[in-house]
Parts: C-alpha cells; sequence; structure tokens
C-alpha cells in the first residue's frame, strides 16, 4: 500500500472522529435547550404570577380558601359518618349478642318444656324434673315434693344431692313455702346461705288450674354456680307451669291405666 | 372423586357422651349451629367406646358421671388408643372442685367445662379444638 493511501485513511478516521464528537456536542446541547426551556417556562409562569394584581391574588385566595373549606366540610360529613357506622357497627354487635343469648335461652327453655312432656310416665317424669335442675339450672342439693291430698303435707317424691329420708315432709303453711304456694310464683332466698334441708332458697310451685300439686325446693347449688341469671328465673317458670302439668298427666294417666287394667280383669273374670 | 364424596370428606363428626337426654338434646341444639357437622349421641361410656372405636371422631364431648362406665374410664380407654388418641376430649361435668378438673385433664381432656352450661361457650371451645386439630 502506498503512502498517500495510508494518509487517506488516517485523515478519515480523524474526520470520523471529530464528526462523532460533534454528534455528542449536539446531544448535550439539544439536553441543555431542553433544560433552559423549562426554566423559561417557570420564569414566565412567575412573571405572570407576579403580574397579578392584589385584586387578583384576593380572589385566586378566595377560591383556594373556598375550595379549603369545602374539604374541611366533606372531611368533617365523613368524620361524623364513620362515627354513626361505628356506634351503628358497635348496636349491632350488642344486639347480636343479646340476640344469641336469647337463642340460648330459648333453646334452654324448649329443651326444659319438650322433655317435661315426653312421656306420662310418673317415674319418668320426675327424673326428667331432676335431670333439667342439675343440668340446666345447676342445683346441687333439691327435692321434688307431691301433696299428699288427704294429709295436706307436701312428700318428698325424688331427691338429689342428700337421702330421701332427710328431707322432712314440709307443711304447705311454713315459711316460703306458703309465700310461693300462696302466690303462686317461684320465690328465691339468698343463693349463697349453706344448705339446710329446712329452709329451701328456691321453692318453684307446682300448680295445676289454682290448685298446688306439688313444689321443688332447691337447697343448694352446685359450686361453680353463685346466683340466679335471667335465664335461671326463666328456667323457674317453666319448671312451674310445665313441670306440674306433665306431672298431673303422668298421674292421671297411670290412674286411668290401673282403672283399665281393674276393669279388663273383671271383665275376664266374667268371660272365662 | 364425586361431589358428594368430596362433601362427605369436608363434614366433621361430633360425638356427644352423656346419660341426660335433656343434656344431649341441648348440646345437640349448641352444635346444629356448626357448619358440616353429624352429631352422633351415645348414653353412657360404654356406648360411647364402642361408637368411638367402630367410626371416625373429629371430637368427643363427655360427661363425667354416667352408669355403665363413666367419662374418666373413658377418656382413658380412649387415650391408650393409638388411633384414638388425638381426637379432643370436651368433658362437661357437673363436677367443679379443682381436684376432678386436674384429674380429667391429666387423663388426656383437652377441655374441662361445667353445668349448667352455656351453648356459645361450648361451640367457641369446640370450634377453637376442631380449627387446632385441622391445622396439626
Amino acid at each position: 500500500m502506498s503512502s498517500d493511501r495510508k494518509d487517506l485513511f488516517r485523515h478519515g478516521e480523524e474526520f470520523l472522529q471529530l464528526f462523532s464528537r460533534g454528534a455528542e456536542f449536539t446531544k448535550e446541547l439539544l439536553i441543555e435547550n431542553e433544560r433552559l426551556r423549562a426554566n423559561l417556562a417557570e420564569l414566565e409562569q412567575e412573571q405572570v404570577d407576579a403580574s397579578r394584581t392584589p385584586e387578583e391574588w384576593d380572589k385566586y385566595r378566595g377560591e383556594l380558601q373556598g375550595r379549603l373549606q369545602d374539604l374541611e366540610e366533606e372531611c368533617e360529613t365523613v368524620r361524623v359518618r364513620l362515627q354513626q357506622a361505628e356506634e351503628e357497627n358497635q348496636q349491632f354487635a350488642a344486639r347480636y349478642l343479646e340476640v344469641e343469648e336469647e337463642n340460648n335461652n330459648l333453646a334452654n327453655l324448649y329443651v326444659a318444656s319438650y322433655q317435661l312432656h315426653s312421656t306420662l310416665d310418673l317415674d319418668e317424669v320426675l327424673k326428667i324434673i331432676v335431670e333439667i335442675v342439675i343440668n340446666l339450672i345447676g342445683a346441687e342439693i333439691f327435692a321434688v315434693y307431691l301433696l299428699d291430698g288427704d294429709s295436706g303435707q307436701l312428700d318428698v317424691a325424688v331427691s338429689e344431692g342428700a337421702d330421701l329420708s332427710k328431707f322432712p315432709s314440709c307443711s304447705k303453711s311454713r315459711g316460703i313455702i306458703a309465700k310461693s304456694l300462696e302466690t303462686g310464683e317461684p320465690v328465691c332466698g339468698d343463693p349463697t346461705q349453706s344448705p339446710n334441708l329446712e329452709e329451701p332458697i328456691v321453692c318453684i310451685p307446682l300448680i295445676v288450674q289454682g290448685r298446688p300439686i306439688g313444689l321443688i325446693g332447691i337447697f343448694g347449688l352446685l359450686q361453680q354456680k353463685d346466683g340466679f341469671s335471667a335465664l335461671d328465673h326463666e328456667l323457674f317458670s317453666v319448671m312451674g307451669g310445665h313441670a306440674s302439668t306433665a306431672l298431673f298427666a303422668a298421674r292421671l294417666y297411670s290412674q286411668s291405666e290401673r282403672k283399665l287394667n281393674t276393669i279388663q280383669g273383671f271383665i275376664d273374670l266374667l268371660t272365662k | 372423586m364425586t361431589r358428594s364424596m368430596e362433601l362427605s370428606m369436608d363434614r366433621k363428626r361430633i360425638l356427644i357422651v352423656e346419660d341426660s337426654p335433656t343434656m344431649r338434646q341441648l348440646l345437640v341444639f349448641a352444635l346444629r349451629r356448626l357448619k358440616d357437622v353429624d352429631i352422633i349421641e351415645a348414653n353412657d361410656g360404654m356406648d360411647g367406646l364402642r361408637k368411638v372405636s367402630s367410626d371416625h371422631f373429629d371430637l368427643a364431648l363427655i360427661d363425667i358421671n354416667m352408669p355403665v362406665m363413666d367419662g374418666l374410664k373413658l377418656i382413658s380407654l380412649i387415650r391408650g388408643e393409638d388411633n384414638l388418641s388425638s381426637i379432643p376430649i370436651v368433658v362437661i361435668t357437673t363436677e367443679g372442685a379443682k381436684e376432678d378438673r386436674e384429674r380429667a385433664l391429666s387423663l388426656g381432656a383437652n377441655e374441662y367445662l361445667t353445668k349448667p352450661i352455656q351453648a356459645n361457650h361450648v361451640l367457641k371451645v369446640v370450634k377453637g379444638l376442631m380449627k387446632s386439630e385441622s391445622k396439626a
């Protein structure tokens, strides 16, 4: 290769380098131009703002204050609505708990009355009364008394927590028992008093059509039970109403069964 | 797998071992509020043992004072069987003394509730135990 051609290539390369530097410089110029344009626009806006008259500023300030007030009012409305929603939520939660408790209480009352009327056998009815008084009311020492029509005494039919013989027969004209039979309403004494088989802490009269047929006397509660709830009082009423009719029906049924057997026996005797 | 099989696999089974029909009915009432649960009843400890041995249960509610076999005996037998030892057991009893509670818990009961029961409390306990059981 001749030296002329070599020189030509070298000049070509130098020119290319010069050209690419020129291109980079142009790019930098364009970026700088863009930045200057933005600065110019900012300065122009500042100039416009600075050229506003005090009235225009007042108007602008008024507009901004109006918007601020609107936003504050909106914020206050939202805050009030939030508070209302929170209150409603709390009311619903409280109502839910009430309904749940009511539901539980109704389940207890339903189960008690369902079980009491599930049989016509006197012993079964007495057993169910015992189950309800233990499991649903939480009594430890209690007795179910039935009224002896001839003597007017209340005799113990079934007991729990103490032997049957330890419960004395009661007169229906004495103390808390007399009060409950007289009013027809359950009477509650002090649930914390120590058990005394002469004086029940709860008397639930068993009355059918205004006539007493017996009584449930509770003398002591389970150790984990320290008082009576609203449900207990409801249960006392259910027991007073449903246990008495269940006992009455069972007694009538057993009497009619006995009579039927006697008549059947008599008929058999006559026909043989 | 068919849809009905999937459903049956999702369902939980709870055993109630209680001699009092009144209490059983009350517990069934409470537990019926749980979704996808089958409730099976046994009226004494022996009946409970037969049922728990012959079928799968996710939880058992056991009374202490029962005829034929009491609840404590039943709990110790359940905990003695390898395939039954993980069933969560809730005791529901009238016995409120501390030593009765400790005895039942030491035999393997998971929870100890005293009568008279609050249905929503029983539900809460049952839900809690079944949730932790399904996580395990």
